[in-house]
C-alpha cells in the first residue's frame, strides 16, 4: 500500500472481496461504528478497531438531522458538530491514516447531494473510503449516487429492513454492493438490552436473497447479541454501544477492548 | 376596489399544471420525493394510496365534508377589515381561519388525514407540532374518531405554548417532549419520524404541513384546498373584480399558504408567502433534502441545517414544503419576510383595529401587508386577501411578556 499523504486514485482497502473471502473463509464478520470528529483523535478509534479485529469499520459523517438515530449517535453527531466536523475537515483526516481495514461512510443525502454525486465519491475515494451507506435514500432515487460511487470504485451498500416486501428485498440484495445492511427489526439505531425478535428470522428471509454477506446492525450491543445476530446472518454491525462508551469518555483503547471482546465472543461462537 | 393592475398579472405561466397531482414519484419540478429510510417506503406508499383510492371516493369526500361543515365550523367567512383598510387606503379580506374548530386551519388537514386513518385500519396517530395548534387538532380529532394520538413537541415550544399542551392532554393525547437538538419543530418532525419507523404497522403519521415524504405535501395542500376554494368564491361576491391582486398567507412548513394558493394558482393574482425572519428558507436558504422531501432549507455553509429563530413556534422552522420551493422558482408565488418585531406590532394593530386578536404564525401575514402599504409596494385601492390562518389566545403569555 502506498504510504504517501496526497492520493489521486482509490485508495484504501475494497469493502466487498474483503468481506467476501471472510465470510467465506467461515469467518463472522464484525464492523464497529465511530462518529467522526467525535474527538480530536477520533481516527485512533479506526486504528484500535483494526487491531480488536474488525473486518471493516463504519465512519459516521455526522448531520444536523439524522432522522434513522436514536439517542446516542444523535448526542455523538452533535457533539462531533459541536467540535467543528465538516466532510472537508473529516475527509482530511482519514487521508492521513493507513488502516488495512475496509472502510464504510455512511451518512445522510443532503450532504452527498450538496456537492455533487461523483464529487462526493471521488472525495470519499481519495480519502481512502470505498463504502458509503446513506440510509434516507430509497431504491427509487438511488440511481444516481449509485452510478457515481461505481464510477469512483466505492460500493453503495443499501439498506434493508423487516417491513421490506419480497419484491423491494430482492431488490436491494441485488442492487447493494459491498455488503448487504439488515436492520435488526423496525428501529432506530440505539442500545438495547435485548435484540429485537425479528433479527434472526430477517437476516435468513433476506440471505435467500442475497449472495453478498448480510450483517445486521441496529441495536447490536453486547457479544450475546453479536453471537446470535452472526448465527442468523454473515455479521453485525455495532454502533450504539460503542458511541455511549465515547460518549462517556471512554478513549479508543478502551473502545477497542470492547470491539475485542466482540471478536473473541463471534470467534469462541464459530469454534 | 381596485382593478388588477397590470403588475398583477403573472405574465409567465400558464394555469394549466399548476398545484396538480405531483405523480408517483411525488415531484414539484425538481423538489419534493420520497427520501426516507427503507423501514418506512413501505408506509408511505401505503398512505399514498389510501389517499388516491379516498380522494376519489365521493363517500369519502362526503364525509369529510360533512365533519368540515356540522364540526369544523366551515366555510369560514371572509371579513373585510374594516378599519385597517381604511387607514391603509388598500381593501383586506381576512379569511377566518381562526374561527374553524381549535383555532386554526389546522384542522381542515387533521379530519382528512384522520378519516384517512381510520379507513386503512389504524387505531392510532402520532404527530408532530411546534406551535401546538396541529397538536390541538390531532388531540381533537382522534378523540372524535376514537384513536389513540402521541404528539411530539420541542420542549421549548411546550413552554412557549403552554396552554396548547394542556388542552392535547385535556383531549386524551400522549405529549412526548423532545430534548434534541433546537427543542422546536424541526427536531419534533425528526423525533415523530423516528417514532414512526418503530409503529408504522399500527400508527398513522399525521403530517401537520406541506412537507415530509410523498404523498404529504400533496395530500395536506389537498386537505387545505378548501380554504383557497372558499375564499376564491367568497371573493367573486366580495370583490367587483372578483378575484383579490394579492394573496398573502404566512408560511411555517406552508400548508396554510398551499391551500389559500391552491385556489389562486390559476388567477391573476400575486401569490406572497411570508416567512419569518429567523427562519427563512427561501430568502436565505439553500437546496437541501430533509424530513424526507428535497426543498430549501437554512443550512451552513457545510450544509449542516441551522436552528431557525422566530417568536412564532410554528414558524421557527428551517425549512418549507417543496411545492412553495417549486412555486418561488416558476416565479409563480413570492416568499418575503418578517421581523418578530413587525410581528408584534402587528398583532397589536390588528387586535385593536379589527377586534381580532391574531396568532403570531398569521401576524406575519399581516405585518408583510402593513409594511407593502407603507411602503407604496401595494397600490393604493389594491385589494389583498390574507389568510388568517389561526387565533391568537395561544400566545397571550408571550405577548405579555413582551413590552
Ligand atoms: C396558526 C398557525 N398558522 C400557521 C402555522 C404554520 O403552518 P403552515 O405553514 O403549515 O400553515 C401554524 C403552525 O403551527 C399555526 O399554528
Amino acid at each position: 500500500m502506498s504510504t504517501v499523504d496526497t492520493v489521486t486514485t482509490a485508495a484504501g482497502v475494497a469493502v466487498g472481496p474483503r468481506l467476501r473471502e471472510r465470510r467465506d473463509a467461515g469467518r463472522k464478520l464484525l464492523v464497529p461504528y465511530v462518529t467522526a470528529g467525535i474527538s480530536a483523535d477520533w481516527t485512533d478509534f479506526l486504528t484500535a478497531y483494526e487491531q480488536a479485529g474488525a473486518d471493516a469499520i463504519e465512519i459516521g459523517l455526522p448531520f444536523s438531522e439524522p432522522m434513522i438515530d436514536g439517542p446516542t449517535v444523535q448526542e455523538a453527531s452533535e457533539r462531533a458538530l459541536h467540535r467543528g466536523a465538516t466532510v472537508p475537515g473529516i475527509l482530511a483526516d482519514l487521508r492521513r491514516v493507513r488502516v488495512d481495514v475496509p472502510l464504510v461512510v455512511m451518512t445522510y443525502y443532503h450532504l452527498v447531494a450538496r456537492d455533487g454525486h461523483a464529487r462526493f465519491c471521488a472525495a470519499l475515494a481519495e480519502a481512502g473510503v470505498r463504502g458509503l451507506i446513506v440510509p434516507d435514500l430509497p431504491l427509487e432515487e438511488l440511481s444516481e449516487l449509485e452510478q457515481a460511487a461505481a464510477d469512483a470504485g466505492v460500493d453503495l451498500t443499501l439498506v434493508a429492513a423487516p417491513s421490506g416486501t419480497p419484491s423491494r428485498l430482492r431488490e436491494i440484495a441485488a442492487r447493494s454492493r459491498g455488503f448487504v445492511y439488515a436492520m435488526t427489526g423496525m428501529v432506530t439505531t440505539g442500545e438495547r438490552t435485548e435484540l429485537p425478535a425479528s433479527a434472526a428470522e430477517f437476516a435468513t428471509r433476506l440471505k435467500t436473497h442475497a449472495d453478498l454477506p448480510v450483517l445486521l446492525g441496529f441495536g447490536v450491543s453486547t457479544p450475546e447479541h453479536a453471537v446470535a445476530g452472526a448465527h442468523a446472518a454473515d455479521g453485525v454491525v455495532v454502533a450504539s454501544a460503542l458511541m455511549r462508551r465515547v460518549l462517556d469518555g471512554a478513549g479508543p483503547a478502551d473502545v477497542g477492548a470492547q470491539v475485542a471482546e466482540l471478536r473473541a465472543a463471534l470467534d469462541a461462537a464459530q469454534g | 376596489m381596485g382593478a388588477i393592475t397590470a403588475a398583477g398579472l403573472p405574465a409567465l405561466l400558464p394555469a394549466a399544471g399548476l398545484m396538480h397531482d405531483p405523480g408517483a414519484a411525488g415531484r414539484f419540478g425538481d423538489y419534493g420525493g420520497r427520501y426516507v429510510p427503507e423501514a418506512l417506503m413501505p408506509a408511505c406508499a401505503e398512505v399514498e394510496e389510501a389517499f388516491r383510492e379516498a380522494w376519489a371516493d365521493a363517500g369519502f369526500r362526503r364525509d369529510l365534508d360533512r365533519l368540515l361543515t356540522v364540526y369544523a365550523g366551515r366555510p369560514t367567512p371572509l371579513t373585510p377589515a374594516w378599519n385597517l383598510s381604511a387607514e391603509l387606503g388598500v381593501d383586506i379580506l381576512l379569511k377566518r381561519e381562526d374561527l374553524a374548530h381549535t383555532g386554526s386551519h389546522k384542522i381542515n388537514n387533521v379530519l382528512g388525514q384522520a378519516l384517512l386513518a381510520r379507513r386503512m385500519g389504524r387505531t392510532r396517530v402520532i404527530a408532530e407540532t411546534g406551535a401546538g395548534q396541529h397538536g390541538v387538532a390531532t388531540a381533537t380529532a382522534a378523540a372524535l374518531l376514537g384513536l389513540r394520538a402521541t404528539v411530539f413537541m420541542g420542549q421549548k415550544d411546550m413552554a412557549r405554548q403552554a396552554l396548547n399542551v394542556h388542552r392535547m392532554r385535556l383531549l386524551g393525547a400522549e405529549v412526548v417532549e423532545v430534548t434534541s437538538g433546537s427543542r422546536t419543530l424541526k427536531d419534533a418532525t425528526s423525533e415523530a419520524m423516528r417514532h414512526w419507523v418503530t409503529c408504522a404497522d399500527e400508527a398513522y403519521y399525521c403530517l401537520g404541513s406541506v412537507m415530509g415524504p410523498h404523498p404529504y405535501p400533496w395530500m395536506v395542500r389537498e386537505f387545505q384546498r378548501v380554504i383557497g376554494e372558499e375564499a376564491r368564491a367568497q371573493c367573486a361576491t366580495e370583490l367587483p373584480a372578483a378575484i383579490p391582486d394579492y394573496v398573502v398567507a404566512c408560511v411555517g412548513g406552508g400548508s396554510n399558504a398551499a391551500g389559500t394558493f391552491a385556489g389562486f394558482a390559476g388567477t391573476a393574482a400575486q401569490l406572497v408567502g411570508v416567512e419569518a425572519a429567523g427562519g427563512a428558507a427561501i430568502a436565505g436558504g439553500k437546496v437541501a433534502v430533509m424530513h424526507g422531501h428535497r426543498s430549501y432549507a437554512i443550512q451552513d455553509e457545510h450544509g449542516q441545517i441551522l436552528e431557525a429563530e422566530s417568536v412564532a413556534a410554528g414558524l421557527d422552522y428551517p425549512g418549507i414544503g417543496p411545492e412553495h420551493a417549486h412555486l418561488h422558482d416558476l416565479g409563480r408565488a413570492r416568499y418575503v419576510t418578517v421581523t418578530d418585531a413587525e410581528v408584534i406590532d402587528a398583532v397589536r394593530r390588528l387586535a385593536r383595529s379589527e377586534g381580532i386578536l391574531p396568532a403570531l404564525e398569521s401576524a406575519h401575514a399581516i405585518a408583510w401587508v402593513l409594511r407593502a402599504a407603507r411602503d407604496g409596494e401595494l397600490p393604493r385601492g389594491a385589494t389583498v386577501l390574507i389568510t388568517l390562518s389561526g387565533r391568537g389566545d395561544k400566545d397571550t403569555t408571550t405577548l405579555m411578556e413582551i413590552p
